[in-house]
């Protein structure tokens, strides 16, 4: 049921507070609601974070635990941990969600008059082929009788 | 000091020539450049001011009083009027008093000489009294005239109020009164050249580059400004009639647009989408609010 767990060395996605939108590993359990937490190549110092504003990710870093800060940007660039995320579909959401927030008026416009002509074109293919269908149909029917 | 300074002169010029009558018959040449030398040194060094000429008593109290100083400094002497520049020269044509007016009927000579500052028809019994000076209440032509820094020339703006509402609008400069001159271009959007209010304008950061475009000049507040008739000769019923109904293009306002507008057209072409955008309106929808959007 459960396919991401907290231990050492998953990394971690911040999702509120000072450095929310970070990547973290997990380097040590500090107790039942925090971790100590470290991110070398994120900009995050080694500190105590508390499990509730980390959200798991799917990557896992090896070190052994309370590793030093230095072995844990080792092992970061080892799995190249920031390039790996970057392309994960939920990095390019996010992404995706920054770039439609700053968006002006005229990018607006663009985006608007891009998606009329990328539909206008699907709804052509689509009728194409529904014509098809139909003369398809209207062939076996005319056969039929 | 003059008289000092010549003294000193002749003391410094008699001291090398003692001196020089022993050295050689070359040397003659060198006292000589010296002494041209010395007296041009002299003539151009700076000015020495004479110290203060009112000894102090006390801290803030001088000796002598104000008229005593103005005869110890000289000042009878020592008078000094700016320069007349040659505006003034010009100006110095005396203002018209009286002039020369047409009249009408036969046999009463045709003209009359009228005074163009007649004295005044009424005095009052009691004067009005002075009004005590206040303190930085300035008439409308005097304020200071702010510009958001949003706005900037070749900006594209949505206008919000008027019978433009939600159409895009190219600015190009901010009137003496501080509103806004737009033009659509005419071409585009049917926007002509129109002042428009700093508040009732969302700045876009979209912007045209407008370097170059002359905007003629004579395109002020009063060319703008509505006019009103204002001679009802009628004075009962047909007062509505008289008042103009209809606004009608002038040709002048014709031939303003084109110039301008053939200028910004060119501009506006070079940046793709940029025409269909200033053709489209600004509206907002279902889940549009515009505090999040960046314009």
């Amino acid at each position: 049921v459960f396919k991401r767990f907290v231990e050492i060395g998953r990394v971690a996605f911040i999702s509120f507070g000072r450095h929310a939108g970070k990547l973290v590993t997990i380097v040590d359990v500090i107790d039942q609601n925090r971790a100590l937490v470290d991110g070398p190549c994120t900009g995050v110092r080694r500190q105590a974070m508390p499990f509730k504003c980390m959200q798991l990710t799917d990557f896992v870093i090896k070190f052994p635990h309370s590793a030093r800060h230095k072995c844990v940007r080792r092992a970061w660039e080892k799995e190249n941990i920031n390039e790996k995320w970057a392309a994960t579909r939920w990095a390019k959401k996010i992404e995706a969600r920054e770039k439609k927030a700053k968006m002006t008026d005229f990018d607006r416009y663009k985006v608007m008059k891009a998606k009329k002509m990328r539909n206008r074109i699907i709804k052509h293919e689509i009728k194409k082929l529904q014509k098809k269908t139909t003369k398809k149909a209207k062939k076996t029917e005319k056969k039929q009788k | 000091a003059g008289e000092k300074k010549a003294g000193e002169k002749k003391a410094g010029e008699k001291k090398p020539a003692q001196k020089n009558t022993g050295e050689k018959k070359p040397g003659d040449k060198k006292p000589v450049e010296k002494k041209a030398s010395q007296k041009k040194v002299k003539e151009k060094k700076p000015k020495k001011y004479h110290a203060s000429r009112n000894p102090v008593l006390a801290r803030g109290i001088g000796r002598y009083s104000r008229s005593a100083m103005y005869a110890r400094k000289a000042l009878y002497k020592r008078k000094y009027t700016a320069p007349e520049t040659k505006i003034e020269k010009k100006k110095k044509e005396k203002p018209r008093a009286t002039i020369v007016k047409p009249v009408g009927g036969d046999k009463n000579g045709g003209t009359r000489v009228v005074k163009l500052r007649k004295m005044p028809r009424y005095y009052p019994t009691e004067d009005v009294p002075r009004k005590l000076l206040s303190h930085g209440k300035k008439p409308f032509c005097k304020h200071k005239r702010r510009l958001r820094a949003s706005i900037t020339p070749g900006t594209v703006l949505i206008l919000l109020t008027g019978r433009h509402r939600g159409k895009r609008v190219v600015f190009l400069k901010q009137l003496g009164t501080g509103l806004l001159l737009v033009t659509g271009p005419l071409a585009i959007n049917r926007v002509p050249l129109r002042r428009a209010h700093q508040k009732f304008v969302i700045a876009t950061s979209t912007k045209v580059d407008i370097s170059g475009v002359k905007i003629p000049k004579h395109l002020t507040d009063s060319y703008f400004k509505k006019k009103r008739l204002r001679k009802p000769k009628h004075q009962e019923g047909e007062i509505f009639d008289t008042e103009k109904e209809k606004y009608e293009v002038t040709e002048q306002r014709k031939t303003d647009q084109k110039a301008v507008d053939s200028q910004i057209l060119a501009r506006i072409k070079k940046v793709p989408q940029l025409r269909g955008y200033l053709r489209s309106t600004f509206s907002l929808s279902n889940g549009v609010y515009p505090h999040k959007l960046v314009f």
